[in-house]
């Protein structure tokens, strides 16, 4: 008897798996969607009963796989609260949002921290924040309150900036991004893919915002006959091609902190940072934490929001994640104040304007470094 | 016959792996091609020339990572399986070391190795290139071919070849008459793992093939993750699978009909010392697989060494000590390592009882031994990111939310350790000469002490095998630790991972040093589980 072969078998249903799936996809198109400012129409959560009516409950956080806090921080809410956190991690900040918009409404955790300025509206629109407004609010500062309707509440912001290793310039150091372009920086400046890492995203940005929506494309060519190298993600930036893991590349993109990295990782130990930040060529990044939609404890969740915001967590995330706290009176450690990382007027652009337009211009950048 | 208990207990046993399959990859997955649905981004993406091209290079650079790691790994068997000479276990463990290492720092292993060499600047510009692709997967992948058709060669009766040889013909007629169609059932078999693991490779592709070269996975990665993209993914996933299984059945259709049943003996009668000849293709073996393995692994180690105030071991030490004022971990380097290890060992014992019995009744030519290969193949050639996010609205539902248990970690460790046992165990099986089962059974033993006695020997050294490649895959495993970890416990990578994502010297130092102290915990693991493998041979 004649028997089809296996993988005849196996592909005919794979065949047939599609089709059904697709005969049932054609519904699925909807209105005209809401945009990321537009009123959600929401009820935000309140509490405002003894801190210690949840005791026992234990929450989970969210967070990207950078996040990281000391041990000693969340053993000081679970004395004010009684509630226990459990922190999970995710991939980078896009993988966790698109988890978190696939499982809208059926979360993995209660809170997420992290979600950025870049990021912000892909994750509103999606629905997957519950509006709660801080007390704590108060003492962060108006610039970055981004979300109207409180979805999300800052938690902390950093620069992303171009970094120079001051030994490693020929001549004088660059003093704004077009220098970049200038031939006496040819083959001297390594970026990263804007689709795949966080300052290569600011990078771009950056660019945009500088040179406007119409203006940033010249740039970038003139940037890409210059020599320009391009690399997935920070890390095979920084120590593969820059100069800090034994690369060429003098110019780096970065972070505004990373200089106080340099000082404080260096070895032998050195009195002053052998990388600068270039401050005029700063992307800023705000980035926020939210009660995730569909939680079993909005009331519990609030008061981690608002431990997540008061001095106790932000005191402990300038050494540990190397971004500032968004409380004003949280206190800076002494290097920070000394080696001040941030631009004092950082490029920016609104999160509806980066949502709506970020696959493009990616496209549109890819196109141009790659030509 | 096999009394009823047995055949209860073998339908548990099948039933208990599929609901495995069923629960962690099948589920998952098709929930999450299910979520993606779309009709006219299907016909979008088919209709586009860009997808046609990312299918043709993922295809081309796969077969071609795997013939060339199928060419350079052979003479590295050969000499492992037939030569006996001092530090062979040694050098056995030794190609297994970079299957483990992350590749974000193999990869600034060889942006500094090409900048030293002056690979990196015209007229030879490697990084960003095919080629580096190529190159790398080698380099992660050897190790399958060198296990998997090394340990198989080394049991092969060698009478055919010394007929051959007394015959008249030479060595390279005798290779290519008499033993590589003996070898071919291993050889296929190694070659489709690589096959998988070079087309669904990320990193290296991400890291080594610059912006030009994007494949299947990374696409399916890039649509899902940064631009959630769920239909694109989705459809992309749709198309990897389609590949993964066409490529299978394939291969496992070669397979049957090729098996031969073999004449094996213990390697201890077959293994000689060389001389002559023998002795130079020796050495061209372990220079080889210097080269290739060690000059990689050699720069790592240099620059682990190499701290602000001469060579020394400053970094290392620093690891155990991450109390200081500023950690750049937030637990000792050698915790992060007991974690590793606790992880493997679950992820290991898992894939290795799930991948036994696959290995059992993939081994049989009936259909419902091939498609339990392919099935359980099938998660080595899917997006990580697919059965990850899957597995976020798959398991949502259950009695419990499994998504967030613990133990979630070492079951998808293990969905990628199960086929390397599960091939081993069948290979194995299918080569036992049924000669042997004859004689046991013309003996008067029983249908029961034959496959004790017989089967279960020549499986168990198979098992131990497969169990040494699933040990090393936890080991390094990064995709699944990074789902949903928890961050005060990390693991190896993890800890590589993060040291890598800060400016500094101490920072970089120490993240080379773990991955030494990795690519010792590998060597040594592996070469703990192989006297084990010694002590099971001995009952032969």
């Amino acid at each position: 008897m004649y028997k089809s072969p296996s993988w005849v078998r196996l592909s005919g249903l794979v065949v047939t798996t599609l089709l059904i799936v697709s005969a049932c996809s054609s519904s699925s198109s909807s209105d005209e969607a809401r945009r990321c400012f537009d009123d959600p129409e929401l009820t935000a959560v309140t509490f405002d009963g003894d801190p210690m009516t949840f005791a026992g409950t234990e929450l989970t956080m969210l967070a990207y796989d950078s996040f990281f806090v000391s041990e000693s921080v969340f053993e000081a809410f679970e004395e004010q609260t009684g509630i226990l956190v459990t922190v999970l991690t995710s991939a980078d900040t896009g993988t966790m949002v698109s988890e978190a918009v696939l499982t809208a409404g059926e979360p993995v955790a209660d809170v997420m921290w992290g979600i950025d300025n870049t990021f912000l509206c892909r994750g509103l629109e999606a629905d997957i924040f519950t509006p709660y407004v801080s007390p704590l609010l108060e003492d962060v500062a108006d610039e970055l309150q981004l979300d109207p309707f409180n979805r999300v509440t800052p938690v902390d912001f950093s620069d992303l900036c171009v970094n120079y290793w001051s030994s490693a310039l020929d001549g004088p150091a660059p003093t704004s991004i077009a220098d970049l372009a200038e031939p006496q920086y040819a083959e001297t400046f390594v970026t990263q893919n804007p689709e795949t890492s966080a300052p290569g995203m600011g990078f771009l940005l950056s660019t945009i915002a500088a040179f406007g929506e119409d203006g940033w494309q010249d740039y970038w060519s003139r940037l890409a006959d210059n020599g320009l190298a391009v690399s997935p993600g920070w890390s095979e930036a920084y120590y593969g091609e820059f100069v800090a893991g034994g690369g060429d590349r003098a110019i780096v993109m970065s972070y505004a902190s990373s200089p106080i990295a340099e000082l404080i990782f260096a070895d032998p130990p050195v009195e002053a940072p052998p990388t600068v930040a270039l401050l005029d060529s700063c992307f800023r990044s705000v980035e926020f934490a939210g009660i995730l939609a569909g939680t079993d404890n909005p009331e519990a969740a609030s008061l981690l929001v608002d431990f997540l915001l008061s001095p106790t967590l932000q005191e402990d995330i300038p050494f540990n994640m190397f971004v500032f706290p968004a409380n004003q009176r949280a206190e800076l450690p002494p290097e920070f104040v000394e080696w001040a990382p941030l631009s004092a007027s950082p490029l920016t652009l609104a999160p509806d304007v980066i949502e709506a337009n970020r696959d493009d211009w990616t496209e549109q950048w890819t196109e141009i470094v790659l030509r | 016959m096999p009394g009823l208990a047995s055949r209860v207990a073998r339908v548990l046993a099948v039933l208990t792996v599929g609901g495995f399959l069923f629960v962690f990859y099948l589920l998952p997955v098709s929930s999450i091609l299910w979520r993606g649905r779309s009709w006219s981004v299907a016909v979008d993406v088919i209709g586009r020339g860009a997808t046609w091209r990312i299918i043709w290079f993922t295809l081309w650079q796969s077969i071609a990572s795997t013939a060339i790691t199928l060419v350079v790994g052979l003479p590295i068997a050969h000499a492992i399986a037939r030569y006996k000479f001092r530090g062979r276990a040694a050098l056995r463990a030794f190609v297994t070391v970079p299957f483990v290492l992350p590749t974000v720092v193999v990869a600034t292993a060889f942006l500094s190795l090409s900048d030293r060499f002056g690979l990196d600047s015209d007229p030879v510009r490697l990084p960003g290139t095919a080629w580096a692709i190529l190159i790398a997967h080698v380099f992660f992948n050897v190790a399958v071919v060198v296990r998997s058709v090394g340990g198989y060669w080394s049991q092969l009766d060698d009478a055919p070849e010394a007929a051959a040889r007394t015959l008249g013909a030479g060595r390279i007629r005798t290779f290519l008459y008499v033993t590589a169609p003996r070898l071919r059932p291993s050889l296929l078999s190694s070659a489709a793992i690589v096959f998988l693991f070079s087309f669904t490779s990320f990193g290296v592709v991400l890291i080594l093939g610059g912006l030009r070269r994007v494949t299947i996975e990374t696409e399916i990665w890039r649509y899902a993750t940064q631009r959630t993209d769920f239909e694109t993914a989705a459809t992309l996933g749709v198309i990897q699978l389609v590949v993964v299984v066409v490529m299978l059945a394939a291969n496992g259709r070669l397979q049957g009909r090729l098996a031969v049943q073999e004449r094996t003996r213990p390697p201890s009668e077959v293994e000689r010392v060389p001389t002559g000849v023998a002795r130079l293709g020796l050495f061209g073996a372990v220079g080889l697989a210097l080269v290739l393995v060690g000059v990689p692994l050699a720069v790592l180690v240099e620059r682990s060494m190499s701290t602000g105030d001469g060579y020394g071991f400053g970094y290392y030490r620093a690891l155990g000590n991450q109390d200081a004022r500023i950690p750049l971990l937030p637990v000792s380097g050698w915790e992060a390592v007991g974690n590793s290890l606790s992880w493997a060992v679950i992820a290991t014992l898992i894939a290795t009882v799930v991948g036994t019995v696959a290995g059992v009744v993939s081994s049989s030519r009936r259909r419902l031994g091939r498609v339990t290969d392919i099935a359980f193949l099938l998660p080595l050639g899917t997006s990580a990111v697919l059965v990850g996010f899957g597995m976020l609205i798959a398991l949502d539902d259950a009695p419990i939310d499994f998504r967030t248990r613990w133990w979630i970690v070492p079951v998808a460790q293990a969905l990628i350790g199960v086929p390397f046992v599960m091939r081993s165990v069948s290979t194995a099986l299918r080569s036992i000469d049924p000669s042997l089962r004859e004689a046991a059974a013309t003996m008067g033993a029983s249908p029961r002490r034959v496959w004790r006695e017989v089967d279960v020997p020549i499986a168990s050294r198979a098992v131990v095998v497969g169990a040494a490649f699933a040990f090393a895959i936890s080991v390094g495993e990064f995709g699944a630790t990074t789902f949903l970890a928890r961050p005060q416990r990390p693991t190896v990578p993890t800890a590589i991972f993060r040291l890598l994502g800060r400016p500094g010297d101490l920072a970089f130092g120490q993240a080379m040093a773990l991955s030494v102290i990795l690519m010792l915990i590998t060597g040594t693991a592996v070469l703990v589980i192989e006297k084990m493998r010694v002590v099971v041979a001995g009952e032969l």
